[in-house]
């Protein structure tokens, strides 16, 4: 429950949404706080947040010393917020004084003081044991006491008084022209003043709350934005995060093949940041819906925060592209929140989507588009709204997908401030050729893996989104029908291609077969000659055993013929005939 | 010297048979010498205009300081008129009897 600061001032929690991490750990324990601000700025719901806070979540009882409103008036005022005064009243843990002068029937004649205030505060202190004091607002006083130098005497003494008392107490008061208070408290209590303030910037109002002193303690110095909605106050510490957030390795699916396969084969990072800048009617929505549909495949969580698109028009619109974000929407897993952009102002927003964020426990985040937000504010509260969105959304672990609207002419130039803060920058263009628009697409940054320099054509098909190849032609980059016409012109190439290989080929091949015949042939009259040649042989062997047979025969008839049959040869010389 | 001032005005309510016309209090919170100033001269202004015809009760809030929330009493001394209505108040040590007068709206009855 206590908090001590490096310094060693003890601090009281608040329990306020944001502001204990912003003061670091509260407000100073035993000590005077003023809170200063205009009206309606929500400076009682501070004090009573602050009361309610401490008797339910820290054990710390409290008393209210209303100067304005009666407690059944306050009870009835913050019962929407769900704080029920009149049972921490029954239940000893809140006592609230409605403290009121009425001029009208008071007259003033001689010295007096202000004990009777001291007494009521004491007793009322004492009769819950309290340990928080609110008094909204003291300055009140001033209006009803003509002795203002009593008054301020008094008053100076109250809080020396609720110091010695030990009770952190927290002192409302009206800002006045020119000082934080319209009587001056701030001289009074000097320890931590707070201001709140409620500005309106084209026609919305952005409450902001700055921490102007805190004697003893650091603390954050910017002006945050906060939010009263049901939940109380919201103070959002989102500037003074740091880049602290991890990283993680984990590829998500885009919802895309083709584009999955350009960002390195497997998608985003999760947890990381993704900006579609293009112009109207270009695909981004689209892109932002196939991203959803992957995620809730999966099984994930996510919202899609849409500021152009209602979300039965976005299920609809989507579903003629053969995307059913409806189921997801019923399975529970798709919150879809749409409001136009000017409903609130942008920390409004942005506020609305840390709730969101925090009661779904979204992995995944799309905002359709970020720009819608930009006319709410100037340059530098966009560059710093998104900022604040990158920065939340990295610290809880959820990937964001934002889209941009942007005039493609300076589309780059636009969508600088806000490109260095997004991980993957894609850009998708409209390019007007030949009597048609078509779309393409490219990874203009994608950072910490490898992707695709190739601009891609985009297409909306009735089965979702498809990528293909683009031409590049002599005249440019052919896309659409052109590229139809190109691919046509390609296949009928291949054709002609293929046909004047066949007809090669079978050129070759009949010349092959030609000399194949003549190869045959020849062989046929090898054979023959080596037939001849087998036959001449034949015959002329046969030509001399024929005439050695006559031979024999004639030397036979005359009678020259051994018993052996041999022919005798006396000379051992034959004469041939 | 106070509860003896009560019990005598309330016995001397009970012994009239009349109801007073005026009823006082007198917030005090302990024996300051301004609450002993404030209250010799209520004393003063009611024996000299109200004589007979009034009840003063002094309260001291350090003895029961849940008494002062009923007449939303703030500053001490505070004197409360609650007879004749409409109440009135009176802030102060009452030294100034002409508006202690005016404010009991008993310039009239002279």
């Amino acid at each position: 429950m206590k908090e001590k600061s490096r310094r060693g001032l003890s601090k009281a929690l608040t329990g306020i949404s944001g502001l204990d991490e912003i003061t670091l750990g509260g407000l100073p324990r035993g000590r005077p706080t003023l809170v200063c601000g205009g009206a309606g700025c929500g400076k009682t719901l501070f004090g009573l947040e602050f009361l309610v806070r401490g008797a339910t979540e820290f054990g710390e009882p409290g008393v209210c010393i209303s100067f304005e409103e009666s407690g059944h008036d306050l009870a009835t005022n913050v019962a929407s917020l769900g704080f029920d005064l009149e049972k921490l009243q029954r239940t000893k843990k809140l006592v609230i004084d409605h403290i009121y002068i009425d001029k009208s029937e008071i007259a003033e004649t001689g010295e007096y003081d202000l004990e009777g205030l001291f007494i009521r505060l004491e007793a009322a202190i004492d009769s819950v044991g309290a340990k928080r004091v609110l008094l909204d607002t003291p300055e009140a006083l001033f209006a009803g006491l003509s002795d203002v130098g009593v008054l301020r005497s008094e008053l100076r003494r109250l809080f020396g008084w609720l110091k010695e008392k030990g009770v952190t107490a927290v002192i409302t008061g009206e800002r006045g022209e020119g000082t934080l208070t319209r009587h001056g408290l701030e001289e009074y209590v000097s320890d931590c003043v707070i201001l709140l303030d409620h500005r309106v910037q084209n026609d919305a109002v952005t409450r902001r709350l700055r921490i102007l002193k805190y004697r003893g303690s650091t603390h954050g110095t910017n002006e945050y934005p906060f939010l009263i909605d049901e939940h109380g106050i919201s103070v959002l510490p989102v500037t003074s995060l740091g880049l602290t957030h991890g990283a993680s390795k984990e590829r998500i699916s885009t919802g895309i093949a083709a584009l999955d396969h350009m960002l390195g084969g497997q998608g985003y990072f999760r947890g990381s940041s993704i900006l579609v800048t293009g112009s109207a009617g270009t695909g981004k929505t689209t892109m932002g819906a196939h991203f959803v549909d992957a995620a809730c495949r999966r099984g994930e969580s996510a919202i899609l925060f849409s500021f152009e698109e209602s979300p039965q028009q976005l299920i609809r619109n989507m579903r003629s592209i053969g995307l059913d974000l409806g189921r997801w929407v019923k399975k529970g897993l798709l919150h879809i929140e749409a409001a136009r952009p000017s409903s609130f102002g942008l920390e409004m927003h942005l506020v609305r989507m840390h709730h969101l964020l925090a009661e779904h426990r979204a992995n995944v985040v799309v905002i359709d588009p970020i720009s819608a937000l930009l006319p709410g504010g100037s340059a530098h509260d966009v560059h710093a709204l998104v900022l604040r969105v990158v920065d939340f959304l990295k610290q809880s672990g959820a990937t964001g997908f934002f889209t941009s609207v942007a005039v493609e002419e300076d589309m780059q130039s636009t969508s600088l401030s806000i490109s260095s803060l997004v991980d993957t920058w894609i850009l998708l263009r409209n390019i007007e050729v030949n009597g048609e628009r078509n779309r393409l697409l490219y990874i203009l940054k994608s950072r910490g893996m490898a992707h695709s320099n190739q601009i891609r054509e985009f297409l909306l098909t009735a089965h979702g989104v498809q990528l293909r190849d683009v031409y590049l032609g002599p005249g440019g980059v052919l896309t659409g029908s052109a590229r139809v016409a190109r691919e046509a012109e390609e296949r009928r190439e291949l054709l002609r291609q293929q046909k004047t290989d066949k007809d090669r080929q079978f050129a070759v091949k009949v010349a092959l077969r030609s000399l194949e015949a003549k190869i045959a042939e020849l062989q046929a009259e090898k054979v023959a000659r080596e037939n001849e040649l087998a036959a001449v042989i034949g015959e002329d062997q046969e030509q001399k055993t024929t005439r050695l047979a006559d031979r024999d025969s004639l030397r036979r008839s005359r009678g020259m013929i051994d018993s052996s049959g041999r022919s005798p040869r006396p000379n051992g010389r034959e004469r041939k005939p | 010297m106070k509860p003896a001032k009560q019990t005598k005005a309330k016995t001397a309510n009970k012994t009239k048979p009349a109801e007073p016309r005026y009823d006082l209090r007198l917030y005090v919170a302990g024996q300051t010498p301004r609450s002993l100033q404030a209250l010799s001269n209520l004393k003063k202004i009611c024996e000299e205009h109200l004589a007979g015809n009034y009840r003063v009760e002094i309260i001291d809030l350090l003895k029961k300081p849940q008494l002062a929330a009923g007449d939303q009493i703030l500053a001490i001394p505070t004197l409360v008129r609650t007879l004749p209505k409409p109440a009135r108040k009176i802030i102060g040590d009452l030294s100034n009897t002409e508006r202690v007068l005016v404010g009991l709206d008993l310039r009239l009855l002279r």
